[in-house]
């Protein structure tokens, strides 16, 4: 045998040695007891559809969190419970999750009545709370909540006057403006902000209307839509709303100028054959720039994949899958950083350090724990979401089409 | 001062809901007021209707009238089968609403598990086409759901008041005794009422799948409005039903375009509380 010969047995041998000893390290890395996150979603109800994306992302990233090591070297279980929609029902939910369930970590619902009551039961145990979707940020008093719905200290002011800016750079500053907004808390509360910025740009408000959530026909708003016939129009709107005005002007044979929703059903509105141009409001959609890091395109890849079997219509990953997956990178990011799951050195450590997520470098070292406003303006295009505001964020050759 | 083409407008769109209104809770009316059963799983029998509309029209391409056809018959049994269970098990009238609300939880969760939870749309011309008349913009659709829900109340209204089955059932329905001395089968004019109930909650779920968006829990959306016009148009009366919700149809909607729209879904309940003060006797 000659010296060359050992000499490449040799290597194999080591390199042999060193992938058994990697998969033996791989395979501890999930082993022993695993750390239980507990959280709710609204899987009924009418927050559901929502729910359902959430739910779906958190499945992604738990398989993708396990093939790697867990946390901490042991494998994650995801206690997830239905609140059914309830904000008073994810209150009770939480508590058993804290009390009966003992789970580690606590991981936040959809939406902010649902977030807010279970920031209640986080402080009352004094567990961290990375939430996702808290629209109204001067209620999050609690210092060990984690708000990763990057929309800033006062987003009833930014979001705003980010849109206002991009019209006017679109050399298409409107000179009246209708607010039409539901009563529901966190879209009320930005419609207000809305109403305030327009009124400091001296843009003339042509009307103002609210409804109820739940508001089932929209024709009568839509005549007094059709007779304000603004220059823009505001639609304070969440989940179909968007959709049911859009319908009920059609059949007024009026397409008003220059639409924007606040959270519309990302789906049925970019679907919708009346949603064309449709502006609203985004941190995340399934194009470059956004999905130009490995981790990023490949989170859009799976999640097309595994909506398409779940029967969701919308397959891009749009801004609330980007967010609930930004969720999880945070909390996984905390733990892996500290190298435990006390709840009181997370939050130290979430509160002074960046976390690299889908939605950008994130802070939560602002009043609430709030960090940078990161909201973009985006709008259906081809039947998808495309961001077109700040221009950086919007795809090569894409353009906000505006009236 | 609003123009007279948006109160016009408005007004139309109000006897539009109102129809809708009608259709969904004629079914509910007829249940309670002729067998006092009070069938909350209506809704969902509306629903689920809407979402067998959506998958064979809007997603497999069958023919519109296929489906109705087939649908009709099927609910009708599915009515039927659901009276069968009240008889059987004896369900009386309070005991019919959380047996039924039962059933309309599981009915939604049935849904949810097949369709999802996400938001379904079926895309249909149908939906936004209008024909304008004058100022007037009149949509297609919902006035094909008024004149189905005319035809549909009239129909029914004169089954009750003409025709031997009709007196039967009004007759059972004020002494199920007396009725039986008579030779009236209570229990077989039931399977039939349910039945007939039932179809008609499915009519109802073609317009509502072809009027919006649906997802599962849009079920329990109209439940306190079409159970105020319910009240409102007294129980088993269709005349009175449509009377009812064409009036609350219309109120919202001149509320919607007068003031405030977040004002308008007070006008049902105030309009139920007033005759419920003036009328306890309704219910």
């Amino acid at each position: 045998m000659s010296m060359f010969s050992i000499a490449v047995r040799g290597i194999r041998f080591i390199a042999l040695a060193c992938a058994v000893l990697a998969g033996g390290a791989a395979l501890a890395a999930t082993s022993g007891a695993p750390v239980r996150v507990g959280g709710t979603l609204a899987l009924t109800g009418p927050l559901a559809p929502t729910g359902l994306i959430h739910k779906l992302v958190g499945e992604i990233y738990l398989e993708q969190v396990n093939r790697r090591d867990g946390f901490l070297g042991r494998p994650v279980e995801w206690v997830l419970l239905d609140d059914q929609s309830k904000a008073d029902l994810a209150r009770s939910l939480y508590e058993r999750l804290v009390t009966v369930d003992r789970v580690d970590l606590l991981i936040g619902p959809y939406a902010t009545g649902g977030i807010l009551s279970a920031m209640a039961v986080a402080e009352r145990h004094g567990k961290l709370l990375v939430h996702n979707t808290l629209g109204i940020p001067k209620l999050a008093k609690y210092e060990r909540q984690i708000p990763v719905y990057s929309i800033g200290v006062v987003p009833e002011q930014t979001l705003p006057a980010t849109l206002f800016d991009a019209l006017a750079a679109n050399g298409k500053t409107p000179k009246t403006v209708a607010f039409v907004t539901s009563k529901f808390p966190s879209v009320h509360f930005m419609s207000v902000g809305a109403r305030e910025t327009a009124k400091k740009r001296g843009i003339t408000e042509a009307l103002w209307l609210e409804f109820e959530f739940g508001t089932r026909d929209f024709g009568p708003i839509a005549a007094r839509i059709r007779e304000a016939n603004a220059d823009f129009l505001w639609v304070g709107s969440i989940g179909l709303e968007g959709n049911q005005l859009l319908e009920a002007l059609k059949k007024l044979d009026y397409a008003p100028k220059n639409p924007f929703f606040l959270y519309p059903s990302p789906g049925p509105l970019a679907q919708s054959p009346d949603g064309a141009n449709a502006l609203s409001m985004t941190l995340f959609e399934d194009h470059a720039p956004f999905t130009n890091t490995p981790q990023a395109a490949e989170f859009a890849r799976v999640y097309r994949e595994r909506a398409a079997k779940a029967g969701i219509t919308y397959l891009d990953a749009d801004m609330q899958a980007a967010v609930a997956y930004a969720a999880w990178q945070t909390l996984e990011a905390a733990v892996t950083a500290t190298g435990s799951l006390d709840d009181a050195r997370l939050a130290q450590w979430l509160r002074a350090n960046r976390v690299d997520t889908l939605l950008g470098k994130l802070r939560f070292d602002g009043p609430g724990n709030y960090g940078d406003d990161l909201q973009k303006i985006k709008q259906v295009q081809s039947g998808r979401w495309i961001t077109v505001w700040p221009r950086e964020f919007a795809p090569p050759g894409a353009r906000m089409n505006l009236q | 001062m609003p123009s007279a083409t948006l109160l016009a407008q408005s007004v139309l769109s109000g006897v539009f809901s109102g129809a809708l209104y009608a259709l969904m809770g004629l079914g509910i009316s007829l249940a309670w007021g002729l067998l006092r059963v009070i069938n909350l799983a209506h809704f969902a029998f509306v629903f689920l209707a809407g979402y067998l509309v959506y998958q064979c029209i809007g997603v497999s391409g069958w023919s519109p009238t296929l489906v109705v056809l087939l649908a009709l018959p099927l609910f009708f049994v599915a009515g039927v089968a659901l009276q069968w269970l009240f008889a059987r098990f004896s369900v009386d009238e309070f005991g019919s609403l959380l047996v039924t609300f039962g059933l309309t939880i599981m009915i939604e969760s049935l849904i949810q598990w097949i369709w999802t939870a996400d938001v379904r749309r079926m895309e249909t011309p149908l939906s936004t086409w209008s024909v304008k008349l004058g100022p007037i913009y009149v949509p297609v659709a919902e006035s094909i759901l008024l004149l189905v829900t005319l035809a549909v109340v009239v129909a029914a209204w004169a089954w009750l008041r003409h025709t031997y089955v009709g007196k039967a059932l009004r007759a059972s329905a004020q002494n199920p005794v007396i009725a039986a001395a008579f030779g009236v089968s209570h229990r077989r004019l039931a399977f039939l009422l349910s039945g007939v109930a039932a179809a008609t909650g499915a009519l109802a779920g073609v317009f509502v799948a072809v009027g919006s968006p649906i997802s599962p829990s849009q079920m329990f959306g109209s439940l306190g409005v079409v159970l105020a016009a319910v009240i409102l148009g007294g129980l088993g009366n269709p005349l009175g039903l449509l009377a009812a919700s064409i009036l609350i149809g219309i109120a919202e909607a001149l509320t919607m375009a007068l003031t405030a729209p977040s004002w308008a879904p007070l006008v049902s309940f105030s309009l139920l509380i007033f005759i419920l003060v003036l009328r306890p006797d309704r219910v």
